[in-house]
């Protein structure tokens, strides 16, 4: 990469004077930009000061000040703390310059702004809603939205304490009539969508395609919503010439239950088991990240015994997470199930131990504020480190002379789905996907958080960006977080698992805070906003699955069509985390 | 290219494959349908055929397995039970999918508010099983169960739990979870003793 000097510690209200100011509200940080000058500003930033990744886009609805307000947090990829800018725009009128041409990493997350909270990103080159269908009405994170089962803005319900005489919220409030539609709303007259404005978006691109010399046709196929491919109901509309893709646009938001308005109605303790639920192939690493941020919030740290054990979780997680991927990759590739089974037998006896720790095999909801829920009981102690020293590293051998080396996966994988290092950084890719393209970001060493500064680990990285590489880059992991179990294993401290006594009402501060993990899948960021009450005012979680999937088609165009099964495969996408 | 690679992956579930009956022969048909058997395929030497022929064999779950909260009784020498609930609400209203309905006792006379919950309605389809209700719990009143077999022809009939079917003595709570029930009760006497000795004092 090119070498430049970067500026560091630039005060940006002083450079942009009147167009920048700094963010005076109590608990916030960054900067208040205007939105006529954000391009400019967002070009400074990227271009002069060296925050060449966009990790977050998100929006908060300040309802009572009238204003929607646009967040985003930039990181370097060398390392360090966030940049944090912010633009506030009328409710009425919610326009902000659209970040897609700068960071193309922006895509989804803007239109996920747009689809959910109404903000308008002016220059976005395909701003269409993507979780909720073109024709829903309204932006349901707006807070004067309401839900069909609307019963109370926040929890807990009046209804169910001490007069809760029990009823179903579907006999009171009977489908069908729960619903609001907009005043002018005829059903007879309403035609849907039918993907004409996605098709048109593809067919774009055809008339630019003539590189044979000969006139062919291109076909649109649909794979998916119901495609075993697709690790659940996620579709993938592939623009074809011949086999081979010229575009491809992926289609979500099946599995959408809007995590983040469920979030804001519950209070900051009834979000944790709720966090299980997104990425449930990792529920120990998402609660990782929110108590984080609330953490953040509270101004608490946990005990020393507890970080460890919140170490030693999320570092199991990551290596059953990671056994689970390359065996569905496999899936993906042909080998069908054998090589699976064999990945998840290890897979069988780590959640033995999350079942035996936290009462739970998938659904863990372990970490508390300031601590974790229970101490281990008896034996597990000697179960976990039999698996970090003896058992793990022996079926991870086995494992690797399994399919390493195997002719058939490396023709398949070897030089398919390549991505770059300025494409991962550019397109915001996190996780397994953004090393393997040879960018040694980890968040564990770029930005530590909990104790990661302590223990002794390499951050793996690949070159090639390619999928044959981001299986090699899961098995690397593995063997990093096996020395990172084993060396927290061997120092696990004695001494309390909570700071302070448990409440069941927690006292969060007015303010903002962003909390990220390294989540198995990649960065895994909740944005979490506090005005005093019990109940969070934002809560905002930036899935590395979904913004993962940003640079499918930059890693799928070019290749066959058979291989954006395995493409898809090697980003290793959880649609409950995808479609929130 | 040479077809190595797949050689030696082959070899691998070769290994595999004998050693499936090595492992059923070294245990002479103890493998299955033991409590041995079970304990050998949740250890770190486990080996051969790892999946459990349920239902007539069950993983045994752990103490802190969690699934639908149950309410504890007590039961007095003379027979007659006591609920250790007060209907304080603390379980309703830290519960994250508000399943929990309690109707607190009010005393016919004075109005006032008894210790005591009227009605307790657990809605078990929207249960999370998080377990946040037992661990608020200030009274050891309401626990996480054991039993996961919970299968009905017509949810809209069985899935409310009301206060009788969700009712079970503390005998069955502290075979579920000797260990937690030990600790809990040893905190409890303490707490006894240290309030007679105060009273003790006070009177004295």
């Amino acid at each position: 990469m090119m070498e430049q000097a970067i500026l560091t510690d630039v005060d940006l209200a002083e450079k942009f004077p009147q167009k920048v100011k700094r963010d005076e509200r109590k608990g916030y940080e960054g900067y208040l930009v205007d939105a006529d000058a954000f391009l400019q500003v967002a070009q400074f930033v990227r271009d002069e000061m060296g925050y060449d990744y966009l990790s977050s886009v998100t929006g908060v609805d300040y309802f009572p000040e009238n204003y929607l307000e646009s967040v985003y947090h930039f990181y370097r990829t060398t390392g360090g703390p966030a940049l944090v800018l912010k633009v506030q725009t009328p409710r009425d009128n919610a326009v902000v310059p659209s970040l897609v041409p700068l960071y193309p990493g922006a895509e989804f997350q803007e239109r996920e702004a747009w689809d959910l909270l109404g903000i308008r990103y002016e220059g976005h080159p395909d701003l269409r809603r993507i979780l909720m269908w073109e024709g829903f009405a309204g932006h349901p994170l707006r807070k004067d939205w309401r839900e069909p089962y609307y019963e109370e803005d926040g929890k807990p319900f009046k209804s169910r304490w001490p007069d809760g005489h029990v009823y179903r919220i579907e006999d009171k409030n009977p489908f069908h009539k729960n619903v609001d539609y907009p005043a002018d709303f005829d059903p007879d007259q309403w035609a849907p969508d039918n993907d004409a404005s996605l098709y048109a978006s593809l067919k774009k691109i055809q008339s630019s395609l003539s590189d044979s010399g000969l006139k062919t046709d291109t076909v649109i196929v649909n794979m998916g919503p119901q495609h075993p491919s697709t690790h659940g109901v996620f579709r993938m509309v592939v623009l074809l010439e011949g086999e081979t893709i010229r575009a491809l646009k992926p289609v979500m938001g099946y599995l959408h239950r809007n995590h983040e308005k469920i979030g804001e109605r519950n209070t900051f303790l009834m979000n944790m088991p709720f966090t299980d639920r997104l990425d449930y192939l990792s529920s120990m690493s998402n609660n990782f990240g929110y108590a984080l941020a609330v953490e953040k919030l509270m101004g608490i740290q946990p005990p020393e015994r507890a970080e460890y054990l919140r170490v030693i979780m999320a570092e199991f997680t990551r290596i059953s997470n990671h056994l689970f991927a390359i065996g569905s990759l496999l899936n993906d590739l042909g080998a069908y199930f054998t090589p699976m089974l064999y990945a998840i037998e290890e897979r069988e006896l780590i959640l033995d131990i999350f079942e035996a720790v936290a009462g739970s095999r998938m659904m863990c909801n372990y970490f508390r504020f300031g601590g974790v829920a229970r101490d281990l009981p008896e034996g597990v102690y000697e179960k976990m480190r039999d698996l970090a020293y003896e058992r793990l590293p022996r079926r991870i051998d086995e494992l690797d002379l399994y399919l390493t080396n195997n002719e058939i996966i490396r023709a398949r994988c070897e030089g398919v789905g390549v991505l770059t290092a300025e494409d991962a950084i550019a397109f915001s890719a996190s996780g397994p996907l953004l090393r393997a393209s040879g960018v040694p970001y980890d968040i564990r060493r770029a930005d530590p958080y909990s104790i990661y500064d302590r223990f002794e680990f390499d951050v793996a990285v690949r070159y090639h960006g390619d999928v044959y590489d981001r299986y090699l880059i899961r098995m690397d992991e593995i063997r990093q977080s096996i020395r990172i179990l084993q060396q927290a294993i061997r120092d696990l401290p004695e001494g309390p698992i909570q700071s302070g006594k448990p409440q069941y009402q927690v006292r969060v501060p007015a303010g903002e805070a962003y909390g990220r993990v390294e989540a198995p899948k990649g960065e895994l960021g909740y944005y979490v906003v506090s005005n005093g009450k019990p109940n969070p005012w934002r809560y905002h979680v930036r899935a590395p699955s979904f913004v993962n999937i940003t640079a499918l088609e930059t890693m799928a165009k070019g290749n066959k069509v058979a291989d954006s099964v395995a493409i898809l495969g090697s980003i290793d996408i959880v649609l409950g985390e995808l479609d929130r | 290219m040479d077809g190595l690679g797949i050689l030696k992956g082959l070899g691998v579930t070769l290994r595999r494959f004998v050693g499936t009956y090595v492992d059923d022969i070294k245990w002479l048909g103890r493998r299955y349908f033991t409590e041995d058997g079970i304990r050998h395929r949740m250890s770190k030497d486990a080996s051969g055929v790892f999946t459990v022929q349920y239902p007539e064999e069950k993983l045994p779950v752990p103490e802190e397995f969690r699934f639908i909260p149950f309410l504890v009784y007590e039961e007095k020498e003379d027979g007659s039970i006591f609920h250790r609930c007060t209907s304080c609400g603390i379980c309703a209203k830290v519960c994250p999918p508000q399943c929990i309905w309690i109707v607190r006792t009010t005393d016919p006379k004075t109005g006032r508010p008894v210790p005591e919950p009227a009605e307790f309605y657990i809605d078990v389809d929207i249960c999370m099983n998080c377990g946040y209700c037992a661990e608020y719990c200030p009274f050891d009143a309401i626990k996480m169960d054991h039993d996961y077999e919970l299968s009905v022809y017509d949810r809209h009939t069985h899935n409310i739990y009301n206060k009788e079917k969700l009712s079970k003595p503390l005998s069955y709570y502290a075979s579920i979870r000797p260990t937690n029930y030990q600790r809990e009760e040893a905190i409890r006497a303490e707490a006894e003793a240290a309030k007679a000795a105060k009273k003790a004092s006070a009177e004295g």
